[in-house]
């Protein structure tokens, strides 16, 4: 008999989250504690010696951290998860294990700004340098490998434009390469687009965003696809070779795929500190049982309020993968056939004063610096989350002066398009 | 018998029915691979036997190390091989030469030789190749999950309380979970010769 495979919606309730052994208790507890005992001292040794499967302090692992890791894995079709306490601590996590100093990954021009400073001011102070690539032509990834780049990074759907990578195209040249294929899920969800099933060897979440879904939490997670042989050529010594850290233990030979996923928990995440609140891994777990339901909403609404705004008399143009008029369009239908996404800018005709004027203006949607939200959301990312970068870099990334960014929610269209019409006018 | 993805069905059933198990290649050094599966199992109840001719007259947790499988002198139920794929046939033949046959060949993570699993089959015996067997039951028990780990299995029903020296039940009620299948393929594709 073969084991039936579930669907995306049972596993988004169930994947992890089974019966508390100790009460029952069907709905995952808070284990809202920093540590656990040990049974005796042999007990203790296994577990610091990484020989046994268990708890030791929540900074390295909780068991309520533990089933949001095995709740995403599994919705994202990976071997393990890390949950972390932002999306930033992921890729901060991420990229510990595979560069050293004077190495180099190649990130996707298009960005979260978030992102982009991260990886030009803070990486840059810990010898980790950025080549950047243009997501709409992928030749200038390959032109961009050299013998010290240890990644490659990208958003599935990028921020804040909502264009489309095509994932594939660059899964292939980071295997040429010899390198892992890092795609930030966050603005998809793996409800839309599941990166692994294209050639992602890591996948990374802020899981503040759709996945969470109510805007009340932070957090970050890392999926392991189990893709990658770390070990093949001595480029990933963190992972292939023995560590002091753990009196000589080999973690790819030990732990095999999901190597990288331990990787990030006993060196990265025990080391460098950015655990993630067991409340907040509550929190981010009520929200993912309703992610299908929600991204299905989310999806619905914003592609009649892109539709209706490319009509609008007051709008120059809108980004949004989802129309036919988007150069993004045959992505969108390959990559994420059950929808675009909810986050997508448009221009206003009237340019920066008419951007900055309707986000004062607007009644329902709120003006704040988060997208993923079940409220609708807007900000005028050229002087606010890309605000860092330069007039040309804006532009690269998606965020000239003249766009406003929306991150559709899931309340009633109607509602948000009389939001819009009231205040554009 | 598909060698590339085992039903959970398949790898249950052989953990449950075994009790003799024994590891081929089994290390004395305690950050070694083998050295963690032979306590872990070895603490789950199975009665473990190190194999291991560089190594007789020492222990590995408290069991005497033997030379050989001929050696053992006691019927087994379940051969683990800690070695490389190139050294599996060797192996496999000594194990068919046992009288009574063990009932399960066991392929450590990453070796894997179809030619020795097909002999292995022909004898009746049960076969699987690239897993580990402390990752499989901690994956089938649940206890893997706090680690984060895809179990690739759901279920309703309370988990067994972890008690250490416990052997856990295997046998909770559950259905399959989430499915690594893609990434499987993938990791497939990248391992084979462009």
């Amino acid at each position: 008999m073969t084991d039936r495979i579930p669907g995306f919606a049972t596993l988004a309730i169930h994947a992890g989250a089974q019966p508390d052994p100790t009460t029952g208790a069907r709905t995952t507890p808070i284990y809202q504690t920093t540590s656990f005992v040990f049974n005796d001292a042999d007990h203790a040794a296994s577990l610091f010696g990484l020989q046994a499967f268990g708890n030791i302090y929540t900074r390295i692992g909780n068991p309520t951290n533990a089933v949001l890791e095995e709740r995403v894995a599994a919705l994202e079709g990976g071997t393990a998860a890390l949950a972390v306490a932002s999306g930033h601590a992921a890729q901060v996590v991420v990229l510990q294990q595979l560069l050293k100093p004077g190495d180099e990954f190649i990130a996707a021009r298009k960005l979260y700004g978030g992102s982009i400073n991260q990886f030009t001011h803070a990486f840059k102070s810990f010898g980790w340098n950025v080549a950047w690539a243009d997501p709409d032509d992928v030749e200038t990834f390959e032109r961009a490998v050299t013998p010290r780049t240890k990644a490659i990074f990208i958003e599935s759907i990028a921020n804040p434009s909502g264009s489309i990578t095509d994932i594939e195209a660059v899964a292939a040249v980071a295997r040429k390469a010899g390198v892992p294929l890092i795609v930030d899920n966050t603005l998809a969800s793996p409800y839309l687009i599941r990166p692994i099933e294209h050639g992602a060897d890591i996948v990374v979440h802020s899981l503040t965003k759709f996945l969470a879904g109510h805007g009340n939490s932070l957090g970050g997670i890392i999926v392991d696809a189990g893709t990658f042989d770390w070990s093949k050529d001595g480029k990933y010594p963190m992972l292939s070779e023995p560590r002091p850290e753990y009196h000589g233990i080999k973690l790819q030979e030990t732990f095999g795929n999901f190597a990288f996923a331990i990787a990030c928990r006993v060196l990265g995440l025990r080391d460098l500190g950015p655990a993630l609140s067991p409340f907040n891994a509550f929190m981010i777990l009520t929200g993912i049982e309703t992610l299908p339901l929600r991204m299905q909403k989310h999806c619905e609404n914003s592609k009649a309020i892109a539709g209706w705004l490319s009509t609008h008399p007051a709008v120059a143009s809108v980004n949004y993968s989802g129309l036919p008029s988007s150069p993004y369009y045959n992505l969108a239908h390959k990559y994420a056939p059950k929808g675009a996404g909810a986050v997508f800018t448009f221009s206003l005709k009237g340019g920066y004063d008419a951007g900055v004027k309707l986000v004062s203006k607007l009644k329902l949607f709120s003006h704040l610096a988060n997208v993923g939200d079940t409220r609708s959301l807007v900000i005028h990312p050229a002087s606010t989350t890309h605000s860092q970068l330069d007039d040309a870099s804006k532009t690269k990334a998606g965020a000239g002066p003249d766009i406003v960014r929306l991150s559709i929610g899931i309340e009633d269209k109607e509602d948000l398009m009389a939001d819009l019409d009231q205040a554009m006018s | 018998m598909n060698h590339d993805a085992y039903d959970d069905s398949y790898i249950r059933e052989i953990l449950n029915g075994v009790k003799t198990i024994a590891m081929v290649g089994a290390s004395p050094q305690n950050v070694r691979p083998s050295y963690f599966a032979f306590k872990y199992l070895a603490e789950r109840g199975y009665d473990m036997i190190p194999i291991n001719p560089g190594h007789v007259g020492k222990n590995l947790v408290g069991k005497p190390f033997v030379a050989s499988l001929k050696d053992i002198g006691r019927p087994v139920d379940m051969i683990d091989i800690f070695r490389n794929s190139s050294h599996i046939m060797p192996v496999v033949d000594e194990a068919l030469t046992l009288s009574p046959l063990p009932k399960v060949i066991w392929m450590q993570l990453g070796a894997r030789d179809d030619a020795a699993a097909a002999k292995a089959e022909a004898a009746g015996l049960k076969v699987v190749m690239n897993r580990c067997p402390k990752i499989e039951y901690g994956r089938l028990s649940s206890e893997i999950s706090w680690m984060g780990v895809n179990s690739r299995t759901l279920s309703s029903k309370r988990a067994p309380m972890p008690t250490h020296g416990q052997r856990l039940s295997l046998n909770r009620m559950s259905v399959g979970g989430g499915s690594t299948l893609a990434a499987d393929r993938a990791a497939k594709d990248k391992t084979d010769p462009a």
